[in-house]
């Protein structure tokens, strides 16, 4: 270990013990988009007071996202050295009472708790679950998200506490940039952001460039409606992206980070923003990182709203200022790409795993998941689902059992009927197909993919063709313009959707839709015009009776109104 | 629009734009880092912004700036009201009533689409997604998200933001 990082191991185990075992109980409210939507502000607010009333004090902290959405906002109070309680869909009233038993008093309430994390060596308290043994975490192998919800996301200390920069520390005193990438290529690691490439073999292009300036950029620009796990790993634990991003900086002997995050998301944009500074103040990022030879920058780029900016060479453009648009390809990003330099492009999650395979090797990776895919899928699931959240499993889990067993099925008394799979530019999955592997290979084949890892449930009340016309007219209004097939294409699918949903259709319409979508599938640079066609083309697939219904017979109008019209944006690229 | 006069208003405006084009902080400044940096401070992009941009920017053209500026729809160019209401219309939103949200709130602020209510009030925006989608169908108002929303639940969020101040003010 280096003398600098002991240094700060030190400092942060004290920190650690202060927080947990101090003078002052410590109270974690759960953050993030998703705490903050459940009403996390409001009571975190209400706890405040209560703790000034009782006359009594205590850390409040918001942490970021345990990924258990259905029991937000989530709180969890822990007394000096003592259990953790945690306290389900807190409610400001609720808030008092939780301060009134367990810090005013310094006794739990059982009834109050939802779950909890005894104290090392303790019992906890009679009448309550585990956290751990809970449905929704029992069967999560938590690599990425380890730390979410747990930690302060602002508190450089915290991460370290708990593990963190001891993969870094590893890297530097014992091991060659060679070997971290070696460590990685045998990990099995392939990319979360949708295209599930090999990691380590993406690595190596870069790795073989011997450019002085070669960069590494880490997409955060999760435009994937449904997926919220790319801002829930950021907001929760920023510095298990930093170290990842650094290490393939170390591995690929890259000069420079990038991390590219959408303006407005504020969250997540401050949680970077501060983790690459208290990185750099802690001598983790700069020159003669921990006091090695290896020098790395880091900085965060913001981009205006266009989907299409997740793509990577479109990313390129946005970080150099200008339209998001793709680039034709070759030159590969590995030989040219931002600022013409050398470069790759990882998802958040991607980065995020890189700590842990570097702490654990290779090998404990390969371990979780599935032969063709190793470790984890972070799924988001929502739509009509009992328990909606964010949840880290290990890939090999059918789909069905991921949501009854995971997510608690249905809604009382409705059925699950259609599945949205990976962002707008993935499909819908029927019934048939529930019984896929959560897997890039086995989802790919059903015509879906994983892609992000959004997993949107719909119930018999879902009219397939609407939501078809939704994602379609997601990717109309994000398409980028550069490629005709893709900006004509995917308005006159709309165009056509909106009349088949009012009961106009015209025959051959599902015909032209078709022909539209094979011409956008060879005719457009990237992704977003080479897919756009695929919720329809998934919804022919296992709901053509559903298109049947509207196009032959006119049992129309479908969609929320009785005219069958759905409001969408006007606002429209020039 | 451009008139022959400059008015005091005008230059402390432009003013205003150099200071914020010249403050930014990170490494890599670009003509869209330029622009979002403008909007986040005067909430939208004036006219005179397009033109000082091209000027900070080495190289660009007011062309070069127009195309950025006009391909992002977070850009506006005319300032918004003084509460800023984001319905999701995402699928996740979609599948929970996101319709039945967005006509409540455009029928409580009278608009039939987005933009901004004539008292200048309320500016309405529809979001392709809000990020909090385990809790749709998701609003935000000025940023603020509420989960779990009814179309009587976001009329009432509504109704309490037209009793407050402009965030900021």
């Amino acid at each position: 270990m280096t003398a600098p990082f002991e240094q700060l191991k030190t400092r942060a185990q004290q920190r650690w013990n202060e927080l947990t075992a101090g003078a002052l109980p410590w109270i974690r409210v759960g953050g993030g988009v998703s705490g903050e939507a459940a009403g996390a502000h409001e009571v975190t607010l209400a706890l405040n007071k209560a703790i000034e009333k009782a006359n009594r004090r205590a850390n409040v902290t918001r942490v970021g996202m345990l990924g258990l959405c259905y029991a937000e906002p989530l709180v969890d109070v822990q007394l000096p050295g003592g259990d953790r309680i945690f306290y389900a869909n807190v409610t400001p009233e609720k808030a008092a009472e939780i301060v009134q038993t367990h810090i005013a008093h310094g006794v739990p309430e059982a009834s109050l708790a939802f779950a909890q994390v005894p104290a090392p060596g303790g019992s906890g308290l009679a009448g309550v679950p585990d956290l751990n043994d809970l449905p929704t975490m029992k069967r999560q192998v938590r690599i990425a998200t380890r730390n979410s919800g747990h930690i302060d996301p602002r508190d450089l200390l915290q991460y370290v506490a708990n593990g963190g920069y001891a993969a870094l520390d590893k890297a530097l005193t014992g091991m060659t940039p060679a070997q971290v990438l070696d460590e990685v290529k045998n990990s099995g690691l392939r990319g979360r952001g949708g295209a599930a490439f090999p990691t380590g073999t993406k690595w190596s292009f870069l790795a073989g460039n011997k450019s002085p300036v070669k960069y590494i950029l880490c997409n955060c620009e999760e435009g994937d409606p449904g997926a919220f796990n790319d801002k829930g790993v950021l907001e929760s634990d920023p510095h298990t992206l930093l170290e990842g991003l650094i290490l393939a900086g170390y591995a690929t002997t890259s000069s420079n980070g990038v991390i590219f995050i959408r303006q407005g998301h504020e969250e997540p944009i401050e949680a970077a923003r501060k983790a690459v500074q208290d990185a750099y103040d802690a001598g983790l990022l700069g020159k003669n990182i921990l006091g090695s030879n290896f020098s790395y920058d880091v900085e965060v780029a913001l981009t205006g709203d266009s989907y299409v900016a997740g793509e990577e060479t479109a990313l390129m453009e946005a970080i150099e200022g200008k339209r998001s648009m793709p680039r034709y390809r070759p030159p590969f990003p590995a030989q040219a790409g931002l600022w013409q330099k050398p470069s790759n492009i990882n998802n958040v999650k991607t980065l995020s795993y890189v700590p842990q395979i570097i702490a654990n090797g290779g090998a404990w990776f390969k371990g979780v998941g599935t032969p063709g895919s190793a470790g984890t899928a972070i799924l988001c699931i929502t739509g009509e689902i009992q328990r909606p959240g964010m949840y880290e499993l290990p890939m090999g889990m059918t789909i069905r059992e991921v949501l009854n067993q995971i997510a608690g099925g249905p809604p009382a008394g409705k059925r699950i009927k259609v599945l949205q799979t990976g962002g707008p530019l993935g499909g819908v999955l029927g019934e048939s197909d529930f019984d896929v592997q959560i897997d890039f290979d086995a989802m790919s084949k059903t015509g879906a993919i994983l892609g992000s890892g959004g997993i949107i449930v719909g119930s018999d009340d879902v009219n397939v063709v609407d939501l078809t016309r939704n994602l379609v007219a997601f990717n109309q209004f994000e398409s980028c313009g550069k490629c005709f097939p893709c900006r004509l294409g995917t308005t006159h699918m709309v165009e056509v959707l909106d009349r088949i949903c009012q009961n106009k259709a015209r025959a051959g319409d599902r015909e032209l839709m078709e022909r539209i979508g094979q011409s956008m599938k060879v005719g457009s640079l990237c992704g977003h015009g080479q897919l756009g066609y695929n919720p329809i083309l998934s919804a022919f697939k296992y709901f053509a009776a559903e298109f049947d219904e509207l196009v032959k017979d006119h049992k129309g109008p479908v969609g929320a109104f009785a005219d069958g019209t759905m409001i969408v944006p006007t606002r429209t690229r020039p | 629009m451009t008139s022959g006069v400059t008015t005091a208003a005008d230059t402390e405006l432009r003013e205003r734009i150099r200071r914020t084009l010249r403050s930014q902080k990170q490494r890599t400044i670009t003509v869209l880092s330029s622009l979002l940096a403008v909007q986040h401070e005067i909430k939208y992009v004036p006219e005179v912004a397009i033109e000082e941009t091209a000027h900070f920017i080495k190289g660009a053209t007011i062309n070069d700036v127009w195309s950025v500026a006009s391909f992002y729809t977070n850009f506006r160019f005319t300032p918004p009201g003084d509460h800023t209401v984001e319905v999701c219309w995402g699928p996740s939103c979609h599948i929970k009533g996101a319709q039945h949200v967005l006509r409540a709130v455009q029928s409580e602020l009278g608009l039939d689409r987005e933009g901004e209510t004539s008292d200048g009030k309320f500016t309405l925006r529809y979001n392709t997604c809000l990020g909090a989608c385990a809790h749709a169908p998701v609003i935000a108002i000025d940023h603020v998200h509420h989960g779990r929303i009814t179309p009587d639940s976001a009329v009432r969020h509504v109704k309490q933001a037209r009793s407050k101040p402009a965030p900021g003010h």
